[in-house]
């Protein structure tokens, strides 16, 4: 694991990028990868659109929480991760749901609340899980579930396989209580474990360097654990994933734990109801044009992938959301019928005789 | 048969379910080498080993988030929270995310596990140590809720728990761990949400739960001495309850007590005495009523402690006086 020195910056307002780490161009990484990325990348962002607009048309109710501009991160470890690995996200998790293959009419009927939800509508926007997938949930209450990630490590390791977990954070999360516990826990168990901070230098509505003791979030606080500080570009799919294929292969290994600060930025508000206008024009403007699809598009092209082909697996996506939106407006509305059901294992939620 | 104290009784329950289950694992603050901070798992580590049996750092939202994360893997657990106060800095990981995974994520995720934990008063230890929490958890739905009040409910509720495939919260009273029983030889299994009468008797029913079932028992033969016949229910199972048991008691007797070491709002003795105003009111004799700890914490001095707390003079005292005033109406 190692520090990218261009991020190794105190964030101060106006937190503009750092520039593009271009020889990433010439990283060992297989172009059918490269495509499979920017066709997740693509599959991610449009979903994110699509969901905010059924949002405006009222068909997402509740809340939702979008990770426009965050779409690298998920994107990267999506495509180093293994089938039978798990996956442990936020409240911010359709990213990280689709990364895993996650059926995206599925995850949009859930969305809208409807009975062939990937939930049946029991769970919503913040807690997209898919088990047959390795897609362990999505957890609305910061912090839980780094603590969690850890036990299906554990579980692996009892069981002898070489499984890992991964589990995705914001930036927020690193001054809550359960942030520090699980890390601890995961050194001193030596478990197969990635934590994956998402610094999208926002917790919410505050900038998290306004709150926080030290300037990386995450990454100053890996030595307090005997970790090595790992600060990568999060809105580059490559770096991602070379970090991502690192950390995998040293849990696998043995080599237990590692904590990885991906620096991104969430180009919207925190949730729908926040339109983001605490932050400065100028830092907005900044990442925008250093936006993974931006950044990818540019590094395909400069490694000679036809612009043709870049198209067209856009265009491909297009037509699976549409199918993916179709499929989940034609659901019906969960009824009285499963009102009731799985609370416990034998399907029921009676709780006296 | 063999005598065992109801400390004894909880490592062999737990021994007994791991030599049936190779993959049960438990965790927990001191479990290990230590035995517990009761002694409750002392022997443990020698015949189970450190891989199954493992200590871990004072980090309860760890060590119970890693529960839930090993059950929903394939993995049985039992989790140990050293005193049942302690669960109020896991409460997240207990009500948030155990309680309510199987119901959010439409019943993929099964979560086997057990969280044991040292419950209730009598030990001098003060407000931060001494309390019963069980109320907490009967009021989130997804938990099922035990406290057994013998050492042979101890091994048989601790099995049942074990191999149940939903949460389960295990109370063992810190009161009672020195107090001896017959525990039958062989493997022991009981079922959840199955109450018990411990004594039978025909003019009124008290319901009491762990500690307080020896000091309804003492309550009921002093009645007895006056000609009032108890009957005694240990309620061992608030979630899932053993309604239809209290109901038929009820029906027999025609007056309801509730005995609970619980401070008195929202106990789990105020949902009984629901139960039964709706559903067996009619056999009713007089006002049900519930002998609770004051709405107070739990003060360490010994004789506060002793007045706080009910006591069989207290549930004599109450029943008879309440027995009495319907007897003059």
């Amino acid at each position: 694991m190692r520090t990218d020195p261009r991020y190794d910056y105190a964030l101060s307002e106006p937190r503009l990028p750092p520039p593009v780490d271009e020889s990433l161009a010439e990283a060992p990484i297989d172009t059918e990868v490269r495509l499979r990325m920017w066709r997740k990348l693509q599959e991610i962002r449009q979903f994110s659109k699509r969901a905010y607009d059924l949002f405006l048309q009222n068909l997402v109710r509740g809340t939702t929480h979008l990770s426009l501009g965050m779409e690298a991160v998920a994107t990267g470890f999506g495509a180093a991760i293994r089938p039978d690995d798990y996956t442990f996200a936020t409240y911010r998790g359709h990213g990280h749901s689709l990364a895993r293959g996650m059926d995206p009419g599925r995850a949009m009927a859930e969305l809208l609340g409807r009975e062939n939800g990937i939930l049946g509508g029991k769970g919503g926007s913040m807690h997209l899980t898919d088990v047959s997938v390795g897609m362990m949930g999505s957890y609305a209450i910061v912090g839980a579930h780094l603590c969690v990630a850890n036990g299906a490590a554990w579980s692996a390791q009892l069981r002898g396989t070489d499984q890992v977990a991964v589990v995705f954070f914001g930036d927020g999360t690193t001054n809550i209580g359960a942030f520090h516990e699980a890390l601890n826990f995961a050194v001193v168990w030596n478990l197969p474990v990635v934590f994956v901070c998402e610094n999208n230098q926002y917790k919410e509505y505050t900038p998290i360097d306004a709150v926080t003791a030290v300037p990386r979030p995450a990454a100053d606080r890996a030595l307090s654990y005997g970790l090595e500080p790992s600060l990568l570009d999060g809105n580059d799919p490559d770096a991602v994933y070379l970090e991502a294929r690192e950390a995998l292969g040293k849990a696998r290994a043995g080599g237990g734990p590692t904590l990885i600060e991906a620096v991104t930025y969430r180009s919207g508000g925190h949730s729908r109801a926040d339109p983001g206008k605490y932050r400065p024009d100028q830092e907005v403007e900044a990442w925008l044009a250093r936006d993974p699809m931006v950044l990818y598009r540019a590094r395909l092209l400069s490694i000679g992938v036809p612009q043709d082909r870049l198209d067209e697996i856009e265009q491909e996506v297009a037509r699976a959301i549409d199918e993916a939106t179709e499929f989940a407006k034609g659901g019906p509305e969960p009824g009285e019928d499963s009102l009731l059901t799985d609370l416990w294992a034998d399907g029921g939620s009676s709780w006296r005789s | 048969m063999a005598e065992l104290t109801y400390r004894e009784a909880v490592a062999h329950g737990i021994a007994q379910e791991m030599r049936r289950d190779p993959s049960l694992v438990m965790l927990g603050e001191d479990v290990g080498p230590a035995g517990g901070v009761f002694t409750p798992t002392e022997g443990l580590i020698e015949e189970f080993g450190p891989v199954r049996i493992r200590d871990t750092p004072i980090s309860e939202q760890a060590l119970v988030g890693a529960a839930m994360g090993a059950a929903m893997t394939g993995i049985p657990v039992i989790a140990e929270i050293m005193f049942s106060d302690f669960v109020a800095v896991c409460w997240d990981m207990i009500a948030n995310e155990i309680a309510k995974t199987r119901y959010m994520t439409n019943g993929q995720v099964s979560l086997p596990l057990v969280i044991r934990t040292a419950n209730g008063g009598s030990a001098r230890f003060g407000a931060q140590h001494s309390q019963s929490v069980e109320n907490w958890a009967m009021m989130v739905p997804g938990l099922k809720v035990v406290a057994p009040s013998t050492p042979a409910d101890v091994v048989g509720l601790l099995a049942g728990a074990v191999r149940d495939p939903d949460p389960v919260l295990f109370f063992e009273h810190k009161g009672l761990m020195g107090s001896k029983g017959e525990v039958p030889d062989g493997e022991v299994v009981d079922e959840l949400g199955t109450a018990r009468v411990v004594r039978e008797g025909t003019d009124l029913t008290i319901a009491a739960l762990a500690l307080m079932v020896p000091r309804a028992l003492l309550a009921a033969e002093r009645l007895e001495g006056d000609g009032i016949s108890a009957e005694v229910i240990d309620v061992r199972s608030l979630v899932p309850l053993d309604a239809r048991a209290l109901l038929d008691s009820v029906s027999k007797t025609g007056r309801f007590f509730t005995v609970e070491e619980n401070p008195r709002l929202c106990g789990w003795g105020a949902e009984l005495v629901s139960i039964v105003d709706e559903e067996a009111f009619w056999s009713l004799d007089g006002p049900s009523v519930r002998i609770t700890t004051p709405h107070i914490p739990l003060p360490a001095a010994a004789s506060l402690e002793d007045l706080a707390l009910p006591s069989a003079d207290r549930i004599y005292e109450t029943v008879s006086k309440s027995v009495d005033l319907g007897s003059r109406r």
